[in-house]
């Protein structure tokens, strides 16, 4: 094999990918530049007092690396719906809920049992719930053929609603002002890991994320949710049950979705206000298709727009520009992604 | 007040009427590109971006009618080349870009907003209401009814003019065609690009128009996130309706009457938090879905991009 194609394999094999995963990004913080000049921010010192503050900022680092858990969680739990090829578009909902009944759970279990032991339970009790919250969509769409973009989307406006009404009329702890639920104490929580502010729960949710990368790509169970996804009738076919398989999975994912939450609340919120919606899952759904839906890179990702998560509520309060940027970065990001895309498939397509 | 004074009862039909004419465009409007076979997900994103467009040019222009008319071409204009090009013509994923022009809108007004109006929030004038003679002397009915801005009549009968398209002439039958077999259409030498083209372009407009009643009659004031999931109503209730304009007619007005109800119970004096009221479309759809999720029938190739010369 001379030189030169062995330069040229290396760049095919390596340097293509991240030329494709990069240049989305890349475009995206262009264009959001653009429009920060336009409401008159320099987009530079923007971005400089993002990173200053999210990355460089040991505060802002821990905040950031805490920041992952959820957020890992979540792109776990996307990352198996949309490898069946299912469009869980309800993870806020499921988040909130999750994290509604580990903070119901937790407070008053603390005192009956050992500590980890209510933990462990409050964190089963919200993945519960969020599968629970995720079954409706499933057997619509398993069952009665309903898009489940639409359906998911909408629980999780009825979940937001929920988790309000509940924390305000059920949950609500009646020593604070503002509706609230009870407060787990700093000492119960999740333990910080090594003298920092960083929740263990991050290391739980790295964990959750590879395992679940590992069964998704190693096991003849993830082989069989990847050909659900790329072609149901070849899996009606092979003899799978895909109604139940559909059913399976989305519930699954509801439950990572809740896990998520719940291990936020018990690991770094602590209580749950009302009329708090982080929507961590949209932000979420473009990390996991900028992956190529792959949990390694998920990883790397979720890390980086952690960095612009927390560096930005500071470069916010600082420069004045609302986190509404966020939303639009992200939706920008997903336009440049399936752009990018699109004009790949037709090189190798002009290529062959 | 009391609760069942007839100036109270009117001006509870009067809300939800004004309420449901958003969506009853968006959802009139999403159903034709559904009829020929585009998913409009992002019609949430139309929704506001006409609200926005639409509040913007009212305010500064002063008339509410340039303002309409902006709503609707901003929504054509972004429904052309965000969701068309890409999705009709370059066969990307509706789902992504349509979720993608939900979130970029809902960023970008919300920060365009921020930095215009979140000092002085600025209103809007009152509306000018145009009364039907006799019938808006009804009791009850009549305010409620019959005395309306006008863009309201207009809306109403886009809606019945929708029907009469779809059922009567060529251009609503190539709709279907470009929906259901693709295929057959092109064979009849009908390019399917261009229905669907012409068919997410209305959707856009209509979305956009429903947006900027929603800012400029609805509240009178553009706030972030103003749509608040209206357009994944609109998606279901086009989805139910099976390409009857009037069942989307019907359905937005069950919506009016729910967001409507915080009003009633608050009168009543029932004390229930808000997200309550927030949560009732909502639900009220979910239950129907349930219900007669059977029944939604969608066309045969709703969301399936077309190739020319691809019979199959």
């Amino acid at each position: 094999m001379t030189q030169s194609q062995q330069t040229r394999r290396l760049f095919l094999g390596v340097l293509r990918p991240i030329g494709m995963t990069l240049m989305p990004v890349i475009a995206a913080l262009v264009v959001s530049g653009v429009v920060l000049l336009l409401v008159g921010v320099n987009p530079l010192s923007y971005y400089g007092l993002v990173v200053q503050s999210g990355l460089l900022n040991p505060y802002g680092l821990q905040d950031t690396i805490t920041r992952t858990g959820p957020l890992m969680l979540l792109g776990s739990s996307l990352l198996v719906s949309f490898r069946a090829g299912i469009w869980n578009l309800g993870t806020d909902g499921q988040y909130l809920l999750g994290s509604l009944a580990a903070a119901v759970c937790a407070p008053n279990l603390v005192g009956t049992m050992p500590l980890p032991l209510a933990l462990v339970l409050s964190m089963i009790c919200g993945s519960f719930v969020g599968s629970a919250w995720a079954l409706l969509p499933a057997l619509l769409r398993a069952y009665q053929g309903v898009n489940e973009v639409i359906t998911s989307l909408m629980m999780t406006f009825l979940g937001t609603g929920l988790c309000a009404v509940l924390i305000k009329l059920c949950f609500r702890d009646p020593a604070k002002s503002e509706p609230e639920t009870l407060a787990l104490r700093f000492a119960d929580r999740l333990p910080h890991m090594f003298g920092t502010t960083v929740s263990s729960g991050v290391v739980f949710a790295l964990l959750v994320l590879i395992i679940t990368h590992l069964l998704l790509v190693h096991t003849s169970w993830g082989l069989r949710i990847q050909i659900l996804g790329a072609n149901p009738s070849a899996a009606r076919h092979a003899g799978f049950n895909v109604n139940r398989m559909t059913t399976l999975v989305f519930v699954a994912s509801g439950a990572l979705a809740g896990l998520a939450g719940a291990t936020d609340l018990v690991g770094s919120l602590g209580s749950l206000r009302a009329n708090w919606t982080p929507d961590y899952g949209m932000t979420v759904v473009p990390i996991v298709f900028l992956s190529r839906l792959n949990g390694w890179t998920i990883i790397v990702f979720i890390f980086v727009f952690s960095v612009l998560s927390i560096g930005s509520q500071n470069a916010s309060l600082l420069l004045g520009v609302p986190l509404y940027y966020n939303l639009a970065f992200v939706g920008l990001l997903l336009i440049f992604f399936a752009l990018i895309e699109y004009l790949d498939k037709r090189r190798q397509l002009q290529m062959v | 007040m009391s609760l069942l004074s007839d100036q109270f009862l009117s001006s509870l039909i009067f809300g939800s009427v004004t309420a449901a004419v958003p969506l009853l465009l968006a959802g009139c409007g999403e159903q034709v590109s559904e009829k020929a076979g585009v998913m409009n997900i992002g019609l949430e994103g139309m929704i506001l971006l006409g609200a926005y467009v639409g509040f913007l040019v009212a305010y500064y222009e002063e008339s509410f009618w340039l303002g309409f008319l902006a709503g609707a071409l901003a929504g054509g204009v972004v429904a052309f080349v965000v969701v068309a090009i890409p999705c009709v013509w370059m066969a990307m994923n509706q789902v992504i870009i349509g979720l993608a022009l939900t979130l970029v809108v809902q960023g970008l007004t919300a920060l365009l907003q921020f930095f215009q109006f979140s000092h002085s929030y600025p209103r809007l004038p009152d509306v000018d209401l145009i009364p039907i003679p006799l019938l808006s002397d009804i009791r009850i009915i009549g305010p409620g009814l019959f005395n309306h801005q006008g863009l309201v009549y207009i809306s109403v009968l886009i809606c019945i003019g929708l029907s009469l398209v779809f059922r009567f002439t060529h251009f609503g039958m190539n709709l279907t065609a470009a929906g259901s077999k693709p295929a057959a259409l092109d064979a009849a030498g009908i390019d399917v690009a261009m229905t669907r083209t012409v068919a997410v372009v209305i959707t856009g407009l209509l979305a956009g128009l429903g947006g900027a009643f929603m800012s400029e009659v609805g509240g009178g004031i553009f706030v972030p996130l103003m749509s608040n999931g209206a357009g994944y109503i609109g998606i279901v209730l086009a989805m139910l309706a099976r390409g009857k304009p009037s069942i989307v007619l019907g359905g937005s007005l069950v919506y009016g009457a729910c967001l409507q109800a915080t009003t009633a119970m608050q009168v009543t004096g029932i004390d229930i938090p808000t997200d309550v009221i927030q949560m009732l479309p909502f639900a009220v759809v979910i239950i129907i879905l349930v219900a007669f999720g059977r029944k939604s029938s969608l066309p045969a190739e709703l969301g399936i991009p077309y190739f020319r010369g691809q019979r199959g």
